[in-house]
């Protein structure tokens, strides 16, 4: 911020080598357990692709779900469970922060040449949070297949613009929750309660919800902007809710101011950082 | 310019406890005081006090793990808390009590890993993995997985580990703590080395004197938060008000002798132990002693530099 701009964008790339660096050696590692980490990642892949299978088994018996049909839904679902699996595949470890903190390891971590952030996420780096991604993954293929989009470059580029900024969003919340767990060692469930809650509730189209929940996932939470806003222009609906059209189009201003307040959040935490004892 | 520069650092720790129910009480821990001092490049310098001293704080500040509450702090140029990321290259840093290695991995990993996060270039890593290897005797450990190393052998590598970058400046916490005799002999031959032939500063804070008596010329004491002596460790005996002891063996049993300037304070048969201050010189002692009584034999204790701590952190 302070430093001269092509100080902080050599510091940003050094600190992505080193983080494809650390997490190539974790992955290596924890290939040398590969029975363990294939069971452990199809379990995962298994667990997450129940609750789409619970939208499936309520579409036999519906056909609409506030206002929007299966392929709607897919298309909000995959939407939100791919963002969610990424940010969680990159920044998930965070969520060992208290742990490290209570144990000592996160003085180590500090007096080497990466940034904290970067090692704290990459350190141990859990390649088995892929079976999220796949999940996700495929239903939202799937939804980007039958969906009754009339695509122009516009949409594709709203939708493409959704994953990497609905990315975003779910990373700035997460390593906003961490930063709590420099005051408090109950921050992680704080933070889980926004990334795993928002994505649960994004799940569905948010017409199910009262108002004034749509409303704190806007301006409060803005997981509202992960998949919501953005499919409403790639589907081509008025919003139900009356609000501005140009939320639409605003996912990744909600990502940035996210990832600015994380970010302030998250040094304010490394300077407040108190060690423990001896 | 000294290669560390400490001017007025203070650092304090606001601690909440819970008082009744909902009530709390915030109260302000004082962990450091006022501490200033300078450490010139190839210096060995013990840095010794009482558990909750404040000694690892003051560690902490210098790697920049800790921002200071107030004060000035310079190390190879570069104010830590600012600038923690640059710091980390010019530095080593032992903790005694935990490891910085990767539980997991085995030496050689943990060592080429770090390799490429200091960036330091395949030769340069190469001799010196080689030599840490020979000087440390890990060459059956680099192998070896972290979490299965014994505490000496861990230490060794940890070592070698903040080493690998050929930092300036060498922090060491409590890098003796739980070893044997013989490895604290060959850990401290090794730190020797590593000061006389790389220039490394050292320094290492510990419970062990001996091992600033064997390698440390300077010596600073710090309790509750305050630099309370900084000097040569001979000089400790002049801080405190220790004393030495006069051991003499009467010919005859007596009661307790009476001599200026000394006090009895043990009697056993015919010998009796005679304290007196340690920056007094002892012979008008030995004399009026040889004087009054029928002497069989005389000897003079110095006081221990255990004794003279102990003495020191008593204080007050």
């Amino acid at each position: 911020m302070a430093e001269p701009t092509s100080s902080a964008l050599r510091r940003i790339s050094w600190d992505a080598r080193a983080f494809v660096m650390l997490a190539g050696m974790w992955v290596r590692v924890s290939w040398s357990y590969r029975t363990s980490f294939v069971m452990v990642t199809v379990a995962s892949f298994v667990i997450t692709a129940v609750d789409f299978l619970a939208i499936l088994v309520m579409f036999s018996n519906v056909d609409r779900l506030g206002g929007f049909g299966l392929t709607d839904i897919a298309f909000l679902y995959g939407a939100t469970s791919l963002c969610l699996g990424i940010a969680d595949l990159v920044i998930g470890n965070i969520e060992r922060l208290g742990q490290r903190i209570r144990t000592g390891t996160f003085d180590a971590l500090m007096v080497r040449p990466v940034g904290v952030l970067v090692q704290v996420c990459a350190d141990e780096f859990a390649l088995r949070r892929v079976g999220r991604v796949a999940q996700g993954g495929l239903v939202f293929a799937w939804a980007l297949v039958h969906v009754d989009v009339a695509w122009s470059a516009a949409r594709v580029l709203v939708t493409v613009a959704m994953v990497v900024f609905g990315t975003l969003i779910f990373a700035g919340i997460y390593v906003l929750g961490a930063s709590f767990q420099f005051l408090s060692s109950e921050g992680s469930e704080v933070a889980n309660a926004f990334t795993y809650g928002g994505n649960a509730m994004t799940q569905y189209p948010l017409t199910i919800y009262p108002a004034e929940a749509v409303r704190a996932m806007t301006f409060v939470v803005p997981v509202a902007f992960v998949n919501w806003y953005p499919a409403l222009f790639v589907l081509d609906r008025p919003d139900p809710f009356g609000l501005p059209s140009a939320f639409q189009l605003a996912s990744p201003a909600a990502a940035v101011a996210v990832g600015l307040l994380a970010v302030v959040a998250w040094r304010g935490g490394v300077r407040r950082y108190r060690s423990t004892g001896s | 310019m000294g290669l560390i520069e400490v001017e007025h650092l203070s650092r304090t720790f606001t601690v909440r406890r819970r008082a009744g129910r909902v009530r709390r009480t915030t109260s302000v821990v004082q962990a450091v005081t006022d501490l200033s001092f300078g450490i010139d490049r190839g210096e060995m310098v013990g840095y010794i006090g009482p558990n909750g001293a404040g000694k690892s704080t003051t560690i902490k500040m210098l790697t920049g793990i800790l921002v200071p509450t107030s004060g000035r702090l310079s190390v190879a140029g570069i104010d830590p808390s600012r600038a923690r990321v640059d710091l980390t290259r010019r530095i080593g840093v032992v903790f005694g009590q935990r490891t910085t290695l990767w539980w997991d991995l085995p030496l050689r990993d943990s060592f080429d890993l770090l390799r490429r996060i200091y960036r330091v270039d395949t030769d340069r890593h190469r001799r010196n993995v080689a030599e840490f290897t020979e000087l440390l005797d890990l060459g059956d450990l680099l192998d070896t997985p972290v979490r299965q190393l014994s505490l000496g052998q861990r230490m060794r590598g940890d070592i070698a580990a903040a080493l690998l970058h050929d930092p300036d400046i060498l922090y060491l916490d409590e890098p003796t703590i739980g070893l044997d005799v013989v490895s604290k002999g060959r850990l401290r031959e090794f730190l020797r080395r590593v000061n006389q032939e790389r220039q490394v500063t050292l320094l290492l804070t510990t419970h062990d004197l001996q091992d600033i008596e064997q390698l440390c010329r300077r010596v600073m004491v710090i309790d509750r938060g305050s630099l309370v002596y900084d000097g040569p460790l001979g000089g400790l005996h002049a801080q405190g008000s220790s004393t030495r002891t006069l051991v003499v063996d009467l010919v005859d049993e007596a009661g307790p002798i009476d001599v200026p300037g000394a006090t009895v304070t043990k009697v056993d048969g015919p010998r009796q132990w005679l304290s007196f201050p340690a920056d007094a010189s002892a012979a008008p002692v030995v004399a009026a002693v040889a004087a009054a009584y029928d002497v069989a034999d005389l000897s003079i204790n110095e006081p221990a530099i255990e004794d003279v701590i102990r003495e020191i952190y008593s204080r007050r």
